[in-house]
């Protein structure tokens, strides 16, 4: 039942290519009919040598030539047949790529928070590969093996009914066999399946770790380690393939024992005359020809289940539920920099409260410093402020309005961020600076640079602003990531800020000469800092000290501290030294 | 082999039946015949399966092998050859890599033995009937390589075109799922929609075509063995009217043309497989032939010295075209010294302590380490006597124990524990469950940052090492923890030396000697005080961090 409504899912995607569909189908009759034809010539053409001086030459030239044509036929067809499946297949797979892709960027961040990226990526990715190898092989082999298997069927009925009884009654042996086969070879598969993850685990951190393994010189104990999980998974690895080899020569004696059985009834049969030699020679090919369908629909079937299954993740992908749907006429927002939070509720898990009745006024132009100990809510604060997840209950405002009430667009316009994991697309540095404003000259990038202190490490690599910066960033320092994060912002400069512990990994000497330009530009923009460094606090209008949550205190430094409670406790065990 | 041999015997056996069983009307021969049959098929199955054997143990073998050799060619690798070609793909190629190897070596023993064979077995058999129907195979079997060989070669830099797509596709899909934050807060959502439908277009556009070339192998190979057929009929034909030939053995002769057919259809689709592995092969290939840049020299002994360290107009360069990371270092450190090297972000302090433990070598000039070049000392004494402790705190699943053995397998619970008390980590590995039998997940997740930093250097202390390095690896400890440790340091023996890299100058103030280093040259040398008055970079550290902590 579900996977029939799958499937119907899958074919609504096919549906754009139903002019493909039908030709594919068209050739694939085409391609199978012929296919059956070709027998039926040559026995025609044997009959036609009765013997030494009986060959009539005619008759033979005439069968043989069918054959050419009707090879010629098959050719034109299949090349067709395999052209329209690979349209359909790859733009079907594209299709659902593509779907999914978009999909990914209008999911709620509460759905990519508690998802495994690598698991997302499959679906998009892997799955959608699978549901075309699957369609692929479904459109290439179903339609032409159930052609070939009723065509071939009628045509032995018409010679003889004995001979195709044989054939029926046999044949079907060489499934139950590989069926038989592939249920004992799962078992080693799945052991298979296990000792690599476990090898590949293994690999993963002694790679990843190699450093330290050379370090300490334990390069032979490791070894060892490794040496232990190699071999597991070369047994296990050599049950699984010998084992599953060992459908193809069985199911193939099977088809001999039948291919023998043909030959021996239709030799028989032959000889008392019920046919000719001819016919004897199209039963044998026959016999041959009908078992190959059928373990080629078992491949398709296991392959279309394979697909169907992959085609579920994707479509529970595209089915989950969408962010809430933007306002048809958004109000737009003034640019001011206010920022007020009333009662605002927020819990990631309903049974978990987490953000409870929070309140804050902040004025156009404040700094606002957060501070609070790990996991104590200031990066939720955040998800909110930029409205990454939607408040339980009361309301952020944003120069008044309701940031519910305007696009999400309008109000990410309004802050520049710098968040604590630094990220930077694969591409050349200026096309990371210059993300948020794509068409900024030369003059702001490098303008923006300067302020961020990023230039001068810029210049001095190797191809400058054109270097291309590797994925994941593996090129650059932690410190030299930021400070990207901090000239791409620099660029846009927009009305507010938000920097989440953007500071942490760069040091002393560059953190002041940041600071400094972030003085310059936080002038007359409101800031949010979620910050760790003394200098940063100390400066803030507004101290939010969080705890569970919870603002527990608010105002600046010094009456913070005067007032002994929650922030000096956590300044002066965070802080204060020596 | 020989169950290609039973294959090819059969159609002979056919025409047997025919050529005298039928002619004849013995039916006791033609079961006889059929006897034969059964026979050769069950023959066939056992040859098959010994094959069958022989190539799974052969394919998992090799590549069983080839891991292990690559897991030791990675071990022998210096730090600069990991940076330069990377841990993730070392990682694939030890992984799925070795896999398509794998796959493909028991392919092409499955295959590639039997059709060949098969091919040229039936092109032998066709002759011993009659050398001139056969000549019909001589044509047939070289066109239709040809066919099979010269589209292998057309869809081969495809293949390689393809897979570097869908590598671009993975990526952009990988950046857009980390990077989703960056991507709403910038409010582009629907530019990297596109981005990412215009990497999937050429990705499919890309398979199309691939797709259609390698489809047309097929009905060009139907095309050419129907033809074969055609011409066994008319030559046939001639030589039954002749006399020469019976019926029968036409029939076994359009019998081995269309096993020449089936062998090759397998064989095509065995070519794009063989082809990805040859790929992985050549990237296997690849990591087994990077040299190791580094050899060792068979110095084992410390002789009585007192210079730890000494650099002699040291430069560094990372690659070719880079800029120096070291600029003309020259100082020397005596043994039983604390050390601090301070700087700015790039400023090559990580690339000064890489040179001491000779992670890297130096580009131009001299290290000195315990008063002889790094280069003499061999790769056993430089390990237990220069220790590091990384930036990056990595720990390996297993237990507590088992990442602090890594550093000293010999250890006593007595050692153990005096390494975690001087790194501070004592109290918390008490508190654990199982104290030091306690797991530690992969990549030590499930321990707080400043808990992995503290179990890093408690394993260093246990090499008990003459140079003790401390790679900005007190980052993530707060400043009672760090100040705590700082003073543990201070109780080792006195000939030991201790060398601190940092940021914060709270942490190095009281060392004996202070390297200042900006931009890859060092600007100051010299104790707290004495930098303060003489060296800019120094005060301007200081100064940016006592605004941050003073009072």
């Amino acid at each position: 039942m579900n996977k029939l409504s799958t499937l119907k899912r899958i074919l609504s995607y096919v549906k754009p290519y139903k002019l493909y569909v039908i030709t594919s189908f068209l050739c694939a009759l085409v391609t199978a009919g012929a296919g059956l034809l070709i027998p039926i010539f040559c026995g025609k053409a044997i009959d036609y040598m009765l013997g030494a001086g009986q060959v009539l030459f005619e008759e033979v030239f005439r069968f043989a030539l069918y054959v050419a044509v009707a090879a010629i036929v098959i050719a034109l067809a299949q090349q067709l047949l395999s052209f329209c499946n690979n349209k359909i297949t790859y733009y079907v797979s594209r299709d659902l790529r593509n779907a999914s892709s978009q999909k990914l960027h209008s999911l709620p961040l509460s759905y990519l928070d508690t998802h495994p990226s690598g698991d997302i990526l499959s679906r998009i990715l892997t799955d959608s590969d699978t549901v075309s190898d699957g369609l692929l092989m479904g459109f290439s082999q179903l339609f032409t093996g159930i052609i070939t298997i009723i065509g071939t069927l009628a045509i032995m009925l018409y010679y003889n009914l004995a001979i195709t009884l044989i054939v029926v009654i046999l044949t079907p042996l060489s499934l139950f066999v590989a069926s038989f086969i592939a249920k004992r070879t799962h078992r080693y598969f799945t052991a298979q399946a296990s000792a690599r993850g476990k090898t590949t685990a293994l690999i993963n951190e002694l790679v990843d770790g190699q450093k330290v393994v050379q370090a300490y010189g334990s390069e032979e104990q490791t070894m060892q380690s490794f040496d232990v999980l190699n071999e597991e998974l070369k047994n296990t690895s050599l049950k699984a393939t010998f084992f599953s080899s060992l459908t193809n020569p069985s199911t193939r004696l099977v088809n001999n024992i039948v291919y023998a059985g043909v030959c021996l009834a239709s030799a028989l049969f032959t000889v008392s005359g019920k046919i000719t030699i001819g016919q004897l020679s199209v039963f044998l090919s026959y016999a041959s020809q009908y078992a190959k369908p059928f373990n080629e629909i078992s491949g398709v079937v296991t392959e279309l289940q394979n697909a169907l299954a992959c085609a579920e993740r994707i479509f529970e992908l595209l089915d989950a539920p969408e962010q809430t749907a933007e306002l048809s006429n958004p109000k737009q927002l003034s640019g001011g920099g206010r920022v007020e939070l009333n009662e605002v509720c927020f819990r990631y898990v309903p049974e978990k409260p987490l953000i409870e009745n929070v309140n804050l006024a902040a004025r156009a132009g404040q700094r606002i410093a957060i501070v609070g100990k790990t996991g104590c809510g200031k990066t939720t604060l955040i998800n909110l402020l930029m409205r990454f997840y939607d408040v339980n209950a009361g309301a952020i405002c944003v120069d008044g309005v309701d940031i519910r009430e305007t696009s999400r667009k309008t109000l990410r316009a309004q802050y520049g961020m710098v968040l604590q994991d630094t990220w930077l697309k694969s591409g050349t540095i200026r096309e990371n600076i210059a993300y948020g404003k794509p068409e900024a000259s030369e003059e702001e990038i490098i303008q923006a640079a300067k302020k961020a202190h990023a230039h001068s490490f810029i210049r001095r690599m190797p191809n400058g602003y054109e270097t291309v910066i590797t994925e994941n960033g593996d090129n650059l320092s932690a410190g030299q990531k930021q400070l990207l994060c901090i000239a791409r912002v620099m660029l846009c400069l927009p009305p507010m800020l938000i920097l989440d512990e953007a500071t942490s990994s760069i040091d002393a000497r560059t953190e002041i000469r940041i600071q400094k330009a972030f003085k310059e530009m936080m002038e007359g923009r409101t800031s949010f800092i979620v910050a760790h460094r003394l200098s940063t606090i100390r400066e803030a209008d507004l101290i939010l000290a969080m705890d569970h949550g919870k603002i527990v205190e608010q105002g600046n430094h010094e009456q913070l501290l005067q007032k002994g409670g929650f922030y000096s406790q956590l300044y002066n065990s965070q802080f204060a030294v020596e | 082999m020989l169950e290609a041999t039973f294959d090819l015997l059969v159609p002979l056996v056919v025409a047997d039946i025919i050529n005298v069983g039928i002619t004849s009307d013995d039916t006791s021969y033609i079961l006889i015949r059929f006897g034969i049959l059964i026979a050769m098929a069950v023959l066939g199955l056992a040859c098959s399966f010994t094959a069958q054997f022989f190539s799974a143990n052969a394919a998992t073998g090799t590549s069983a092998g080839l891991r292990k050799k690559l897991l030791a060619k990675i071990q022998s690798l210096s730090f600069s050859d990991l940076d330069r070609v990377g841990t993730s793909t070392l990682i694939t190629r030890m992984t799925s890599d070795v896999n398509q190897v794998q796959n493909g070596i028991n392919m092409f023993l499955r295959l590639f033995l039997r059709s060949p064979f098969i091919v040229f077995g039936a092109m032998i058999m066709a002759f011993s009937i009659d050398t001139q129907v056969a000549s019909v195979f001589a044509i047939v079997i070289p066109v239709l390589f040809v066919i099979v060989f010269g589209i292998m070669r057309l869809t081969n830099p495809l293949y390689k075109r393809l897979q570097k797509q869908v590598d671009k596709t993975t990526v952009t899909t990988r950046e857009n799922l980390s990077g989703v934050r960056v991507v709403r807060a910038f409010g582009k959502e629907r530019e990297e929609t596109e981005r990412f439908a215009a990497e999937s277009q050429t990705l499919t556009n890309t398979q199309v075509k691939v797709g259609n070339i390698s489809a047309l192998t097929n009905p060009l190979t139907y095309v050419v063995i129907n033809l074969g057929i055609v011409g066994i009929l008319w030559l046939g034909a001639k030589r039954v009217d002749g006399g020469i030939l019976l019926s029968g053995d036409v029939i076994a002769l359009v019998n081995y043309l269309s096993q020449v057919l089936i062998e090759l259809v397998k064989l095509a689709n065995l070519i794009v497989l063989l082809g990805k592995s040859v790929v992985s092969m050549n990237r296997i290939g690849q990591v087994l032939d990077v040299a190791p840049s580094m050899s060792y020299g068979e110095q084992t002994t410390l002789s009585d010295t007192d210079e730890a360290v000494a650099f002699n107009n040291v430069c560094l360069r990372y690659t070719k075209n880079a800029d120096n990371a070291l600029e003309n270092i020259s100082f020397t450190i005596k043994r039983g010294q604390t050390v601090g090297v301070i700087g700015g972000t790039g400023s090559g302090k990580s690339s000064l302590v890489g040179l001491i433990s000779r992670f890297y070598d130096a580009t131009e000039g001299q290290v000195r380490v315990l008063g002889n070049p790094v280069q003499a000392w061999s790769k056993e004494f430089l390990t237990k006597h220069v220790a590091v402790v990384l930036q990056r705190a990595q720990l390996f699943s297993g237990t507590i124990r088992s990442n602090l053995a890594i550093a000293n397998p010999t250890a006593t619970d007595e050692e153990m524990w005096n390494a975690l008390r001087l790194a501070q980590a004592e109290e918390f590995v008490k508190a654990l469950p199982n104290g030091l039998d306690a797991p530690v997940e992969q990549g030590g997740r499930n321990l707080s940052g400043g808990q992995k930093q503290r179990l890093t250097i408690a394993r260093s202390l246990l090499v008990n090492p003459e140079i003790l390095i401390l790679d900005d690896s007190a980052s993530a400890l707060d400043y009672a923890t760090d100040a705590a440790l700082r003073k543990a340091l201070r109780e080792l023996p006195k000939e030991k030396t201790v060398i601190i890299v940092s940021q914060r100058t709270s942490t190095i103030r009281h060392a004996d000697l202070i390297l200042t280093l900006e931009d890859g040259n060092l600007v100051g040398a010299g104790t707290h005080e004495s930098l303060l008055e003489t060296c800019e970079t120094y005060r301007e550290i200081h100064e940016s961090m006592t605004a941050k902590e003073d009072k």
